[in-house]
């Protein structure tokens, strides 16, 4: 366990300077600001909706952001994943990393729990800025009726589950880059691999499930409205969480995290 | 011995890299691990760091086998495989820091270390920026680090300038001399090696060609006699014809093997007797470059 710590206090003291520790920052900040940022200058327009409400404005909002990071997320694991493997491709550290006093299972896992916490840092601060710009909105405009609904809980169940929908594609990203020092092979593999899992949930293939890169598409679909239990005439959303495509994940996560453990081990620093 | 093998080998595909190595590093030395490029000795040192697996034979270092003490082993080794592996986006001071982290060393050693390998002014500058010296540098106050009994260096004067080898060899003296370190050390280079070296081992095509204390290296050089003539080609020939063993003919000398101080002198007759001026007669000990030539080139078993 001291071993894993210390890696993993490493991979953080490593990593703070690279693109795939910044991106996991700056994405959703540029997002949620330009989302933010379009909703505002739009303002006007929008306020002239009929029927408008706070509820319909928060899921417009809310759908706007988790489009396009739901689209971009299969990307950010493919470049995290390699990021936090590159560095030590690039530098030539594999053989120093397996030559010091920690075991190869410390310095495995703590490598894959860092790109985890990365993607966990990602989503935490994508919920965390969806919530505070959609309030900042509403404070701006208050015409735009945002303080009149809350969807905290719903939108931290929809980013629970995109992570827990990551999870599969991560494990298979995170070897193929542990594998691989050459870019183009994990990132060849994971743009096409994702593209095609895109169109598979797109389709609404019946196996869809079953393919990890079409998970977090499938995550953002899982997003409902139902009528409140205890109060009448009053709606909220909902997300069901453990669908059979999050167990084909996690299953997916943990088998290629334990394979890869043994491919680690068995690898020979050439 | 700090470091044992026996018939230690190892093969990439159907190539045979390192054939039955059965080396003895004793305490407290600087064991020379001499060989062309290509004869294995990275490897040697690979399987030495458990970074290889191996397949045939063992590995005991400290007296211990990886299978059971691999992070008491690796605790104390510090290690300098090929070019330096250096983090190019943090500066040479954080990548001593990332180190001292991973060991839990005290942040105070990273300044020691810097200010060792003279890389105090360049401690803020990125690693990528460093040149290939300073690289190498870096290189060996990584491995020195966290104080280990044991350093294996491979190739660690690469890129140094004439003033950075002999600052790295007084160190690596220094450090068994008043630390009671040992050193293994891999290198092309007999001379550099000679010059700190107590014992060494010569590698070639895997296989382990001498090992022994470098003073006997020097005594298993054959002697010779090395006599200038007025015409060496006509003289190699007269003493060919009168039994004795030449054993090469240059335009300024030629070598004959030395027998006695004796056989010598009756050369030296037997020479001017037949009308060659010698111009001088002496015994020579063939240098430990060329014996390391002599024994590199022979060819595979």
């Amino acid at each position: 366990m001291k071993g894993f710590l210390l890696s993993l206090r490493s991979e953080f003291f490593k990593s703070r300077k690279t693109l795939g520790f910044w991106a996991a920052i700056i994405m959703p900040f540029a997002i949620c600001v330009l989302v933010c940022w379009g909703m505002y200058s739009e303002s006007e327009r929008i306020i002239k909706t009929p029927a408008l409400n706070g509820m319909l404005m928060w899921r417009m909002y809310s759908g706007a952001i988790l489009n396009v990071m739901g689209f971009l997320l299969p990307f950010f694991i493919i470049l995290v994943a390699y990021s936090v493997n590159g560095i030590e491709h690039k530098a030539d550290t594999w053989k120093t990393l397996f030559s010091l006093p920690i075991s190869k299972w410390s310095v495995y896992a703590a490598k894959y729990f860092y790109t985890m916490l990365m993607i966990v840092m990602c989503l935490a601060l994508f919920l965390i800025l969806t919530i505070v710009t959609g309030n900042l909105l509403g404070m701006l405009k208050p015409q735009m009726k945002f303080t009149e609904f809350h969807m905290e809980g719903a939108l931290a169940m929809v980013y629970l589950k995109l992570f827990l929908s990551s999870l599969g594609i991560l494990s298979i990203q995170f070897l193929l880059s542990l594998v691989w020092s050459d870019f183009l092979k994990p990132m060849g593999i994971g743009f096409i691999a994702t593209i095609g899992g895109m169109i598979c949930s797109a389709m609404r293939l019946t196996y869809a499930y079953l393919i990890p890169y079409s998970h977090p598409m499938m995550a953002l679909e899982s997003l409902g409205l139902r009528r409140k239990k205890d109060v009448k005439m009053q709606m909220e959303f909902y997300v069901d969480l453990f669908t059979k495509e999050l167990y084909v994940g996690l299953v997916t996560a943990v088998v290629v995290f334990i394979a890869g453990y043994y491919i680690v081990q068995r690898k020979s620093v050439k | 011995m700090v470091i044992e093998t026996n018939n230690l080998t190892f093969n990439f595909g159907n190539q045979t890299v390192v054939k039955s190595l059965s080396l003895q590093v004793p305490a407290g030395s600087i064991y020379g691990f001499l060989g062309p490029n290509g004869a294995g000795k990275t490897t040697t040192i690979k399987l030495l760091l458990n970074l290889l697996q191996t397949q045939q034979g063992d590995i005991k270092i400290f007296g211990m086998d990886f299978a059971h003490n691999r992070r008491d082993i690796l605790s104390q080794v510090g290690s300098l495989i090929e070019q330096p592996a250096i983090y190019g986006h943090l500066t040479g001071r954080e990548n001593l820091i990332n180190r001292a982290l991973l060991l839990q060393v005290p942040e105070g050693r990273v300044d020691e270390m810097l200010a060792l390998v003279k890389l105090t002014h360049a401690a803020a500058k990125k690693a990528s920026n460093y040149s290939l010296g300073m690289k190498q540098r870096l290189g060996i106050a990584l491995a020195l680090l966290s104080d280990p009994k044991l350093l294996m260096l491979d190739e660690p004067t690469n890129g140094l300038d004439p003033n950075g080898i002999i600052e790295i060899r007084e160190l690596l003296v220094r450090l068994v001399r008043d630390h009671g370190k040992t050193v293994f050390i891999s290198s092309h280079l007999l001379a550099e090696i000679e010059k700190m070296a107590t014992h060494v081992g010569i590698i070639n095509f895997g296989e382990m060609l001498f090992q022994g204390p470098i003073k006997d290296l020097q005594s298993i050089s054959q002697p010779m006699v090395q006599i200038e003539t007025d015409n060496n080609v006509d003289a190699a020939n007269l003493l060919t014809r009168s039994g004795y063993k030449v054993i090469d003919v240059k335009d300024e000398c030629l070598n004959v093997a030395f027998e006695s101080k004796q056989s010598t002198a009756k050369i030296n007759t037997l020479l001017n007797q037949n009308g060659y001026e010698v111009y001088s007669i002496h015994k020579v000990q063939k240098d430990l470059e060329n014996l390391f030539l002599d024994i590199t080139k022979a060819p595979a078993k």
